[in-house]
């Protein structure tokens, strides 16, 4: 990729104009270390992105340096130098390996266990394909056929050159870029992510997902999206996929912005897989999101669903905030922490609008020496009559080095509501593994049947293909953590 | 065994199940105390004993529990020693136990558990897995036997079942998972007059001359269903006294103070 050298002049005229400012190479395929105002403008000019975007980035990143780092989750890990990160790097094409021998066999065995096909496992580790790739072509059909419909799915970086005006109006909208330290950072580095836009009536014809938004290689680590749901329409966004993702990237903050109108609803399900790092936590992947939706129409709905395995800090809440009366916000989450992971995650649901409606169920597996944290918050604020809210947050202990922990916030402005909170903790008993050991199987096999028991209820939220994965990959990630 | 060997057993009656002078301890306290006992294809044996004399600790230790491993003496399945076989390896290699308390298993379907207990035992005898649609049809098919509604099935595994219920789903696995030795450990409590009966049907129909079956009970009204060619009377670690059904009757008369007694 290379800098126009109207691009090159400009940025040395802002830059210089900084006091510490530095002359970019801008011809460079990575900016330098570390982060300044100079370095957001940098990638905002390498996006060729307009005025009022780059604008954006810098008061985002001006709030970021006035801001400290949370510390209230309960999660412990180094202190992050921000200055010691690359925060961008023009898009490169993975490592090109001739076939899949070349591959680490242990990711191989990963995949196999997962059922993944010869083909995608190719396209995963970056082995070069000289067939026409079946996905490619089934991505370009796809989205034919959600262009016929009026559906834009995008590149978020493509969308802001093709419609700046919806993302003008909508980004930061659910998420101010004052809303937290990772979110603010996020406002001021983001490097891709998709954008989808569902026109008024239109009931999306299929699950829209990551794997098929094509002509985009690598969202880095800063990820962006944003999802307009219009009157009287569906979608659901699949985010994540199965198999283990590396990256020699260690911090992830991501931001998820959702907006659901008059009677609209929005589908999300995630599952995220990044490498937790080993048996001791090092060299894992700290994954800190901002997800929200806002359910601004009547009768609009927003439901998260999320598997979570990887990672070895998740620090993740998403969230409704439900101002359109009869509104609805659902949350279905399981969390695996295995070894020396720790995760923190939880939902939010603000209750503003009349007759709202949240449930939540979470559930937690702990194994090794993992820590795994909910937090939820339920907010009925006073205008919300007639709102209810269901909480069911269950923790699941394998061995007795792992720690589960459930805190919930409930915030009730008016009488007329109802907020119901259920906790349980349970093990997996001997007698559980005995008994299925009994009948033939295997140590892992029955761990992963009674985890997936407990599962089940957020297991049926996922769409159907990918509830299989996923239920295969809640077994991986607990191999050997029993017996 | 050689394959001449096996010529020469046909029609005869093949060691199944042979324990050895078990001694075995639970929290420094000698729970058996030596105890041997053969069983053959073809038969059933039945072991009445009182209370806490350790009838469901032999299963466990049969069956490979963790914590119920023997402080010396041996135990063998067809042939093959188990000591040093894991719990699973024991069940796939045939040995089912029918467990006194059939444990829960929130959220796991009845359907899916069976077929991968199912599917692990075959794999074992080198037999094709049955796939979705075969394996409901057989499921299907063994449960209208024991009069268990398929609605059962789809159930998690034992959560909310009544007593009787859970002893009858116990058989029924015993019969999708045709085990060599299967011990089944008072399955008849807590069932009714009806329930006693299908159950008993239930297991009758699965005696033939290649598996073996030993039924712990207090009770000899099962061993009217449930003919025994052997009756064992286990009394604080050791097997007492054997003989026919005979002596299911002599216990039900007298109790097992004149036996313990005597012996
Ligand atoms: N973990 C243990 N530690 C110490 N003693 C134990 C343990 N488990 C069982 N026992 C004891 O071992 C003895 C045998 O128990 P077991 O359950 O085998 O009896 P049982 O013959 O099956 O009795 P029942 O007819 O009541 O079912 C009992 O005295 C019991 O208290
Ligand atoms: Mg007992």
């Amino acid at each position: 990729m290379v800098a126009t050298q109207e691009t090159i002049d400009k940025v040395k005229e802002v830059s210089s104009t900084y006091k510490y400012g530095f002359v970019t190479d801008l011809e460079a395929e990575k900016a330098p270390l570390g982060l300044s105002e100079d370095i957001v403008k940098f990638i905002s000019h390498k996006k060729k992105e307009p005025k009022w975007l780059l604008e954006w980035r810098l008061k985002a990143y001006k709030k970021w340096l006035s801001m400290e780092a949370p510390n209230w989750a309960m999660v412990d890990f180094p202190k992050i130098n921000f200055q010691d990160i690359y925060y961008y790097s023009a898009p490169k094409a993975k490592p090109k390996l001739n076939s899949l021998d070349e591959v680490d066999p242990e990711l191989l065995r990963t995949y196999e266990k997962l059922g993944i096909p010869i083909k995608e496992q190719e396209v995963l580790a970056g082995v070069a394909v000289d067939y026409v790739f079946d996905s490619v072509s089934v991505a370009t059909t796809f989205r034919e056929k959600l262009a016929k419909e009026g559906i834009i799915f995008c590149p978020i970086s493509e969308a802001v050159q093709s419609h700046p005006d919806l993302v003008k109006k909508y980004i930061g909208s659910v998420i101010p870029i004052s809303d937290n330290y990772y979110a603010a950072l996020n406002s001021a580095v983001f490097t891709d992510g998709s954008f989808v836009y569902i026109p008024k009536g239109v009931k999306c014809p299929m699950e829209l997902s990551t794997y098929f938004r094509i002509n985009e290689q690598n969202s880095g680590q800063f990820e962006r999206t944003l999802i307009i749901a219009e009157d009287n329409t569906y979608v659901s966004y699949l985010e994540g996929c199965t198999a283990p993702q590396r990256d020699e990237n260690q911090l992830h903050a991501a931001v998820v912005e959702l907006v659901a109108m008059n009677n609209a609803e929005i589908k999300y399900s995630t599952v995220q897989n990044w490498y937790p790092g080993d048996k001791d936590g090092r060299g894992g992947i700290y994954n800190f999101v901002t997800k929200r939706g806002n359910c601004l129409g009547k009768k609009s709905k927003i439901s998260w669903t999320q598997v979570e395995t990887g990672s070895a800090i998740t620090w993740k809440y998403p969230s409704c905030v439900l101002k359109g009366d009869d509104s609805v916000g659902e949350f279905y989450s399981v969390a695996v922490a295995n070894n020396a992971q720790q995760a923190d995650t939880g939902t939010k649901m603000i209750h503003i609008g009349k007759n709202t409606k949240s449930t939540i169920i979470s559930k937690g597996i702990s194994a090794g020496k993992a820590q795994n944290t909910y937090r939820g918050q339920v907010q009925i604020q006073k205008n919300a009559k007639g709102s209810r809210n269901f909480t069911q947050c269950d923790s699941l202990l394998i061995g007795d080095k792992c720690g589960a922990h459930t805190v919930p916030y409930i915030n009730q402005f008016t009488p007329h509501a109802r907020v119901e909170h259920e906790a349980t903790t349970s093990k997996i008993s001997e007698d559980q593994l005995f008994y299925c050991l009994q009948r033939g199987l295997n140590t892992e096999q029955a761990t992963s049947l009674i985890v997936n028991g407990f599962c089940k209820e957020v297991m049926k939220e996922l769409p159907m293909e990918f509830a299989v994965e996923a239920q295969k990959l809640i077994g991986i990630s607990l191999e050997g953590s029993v017996g | 065994m050689g394959n001449l060997n096996y010529l020469t057993n046909i029609g005869k009656k093949m060691s199944l199940l042979e324990i050895k002078n078990a001694k075995l301890k639970l929290d420094d306290k000698d729970i058996l105390k030596g105890l041997s006992l053969s069983v053959n294809s073809g038969e059933v044996h039945a072991i009445m004993g009182p209370n806490g004399s350790g009838k469901s600790t032999l299963s466990y230790m049969l069956a490979g529990r963790d914590g119920y491993e023997l402080e010396s003496g041996e135990v063998f399945l067809e042939e093959q020693s188990l000591l040093d076989m894991e719990a699973d390896e024991r069940a796939r290699s045939g040995l089912f136990l029918a467990f006194q308390y059939p444990v829960e298993l929130p959220g796991v379907g009845g359907m899916s558990f069976l077929r991968e207990a199912v599917n692990s035992r075959r794999k074992y005898l080198g037999e094709d897995e049955l796939d979705h649609l075969a394996f409901v049809k057989e499921a299907r098919k063994v449960a209208s036997k024991m009069f268990v509604k398929d609605e059962m099935l789809k159930r998690a595994v034992n959560v909310g079942f009544s007593g009787g219920e859970k002893k009858r789903f116990e058989i029924l696995q015993m019969a999708m998972l045709k085990p060599k030795v299967s011990i089944l450990d008072e399955t008849d409590s807590g069932l009714d007059v009806d329930a006693l009966k299908i159950v008993s049907d239930g297991v009758n129909a699965q005696r033939n001359d290649e598996n073996a079956i030993v039924v712990i009970t207090h009770y000899q009204r099962l061993l009217d269903y449930i003919v025994p060619d052997f009756v064992h009377i286990l009394s604080d670690g050791n097997i007492i006294k054997s003989g026919g059904p005979e002596l299911a009757l002599e216990v039900e008369k007298n109790g097992y103070a004149g036996l313990i007694n005597a012996a």
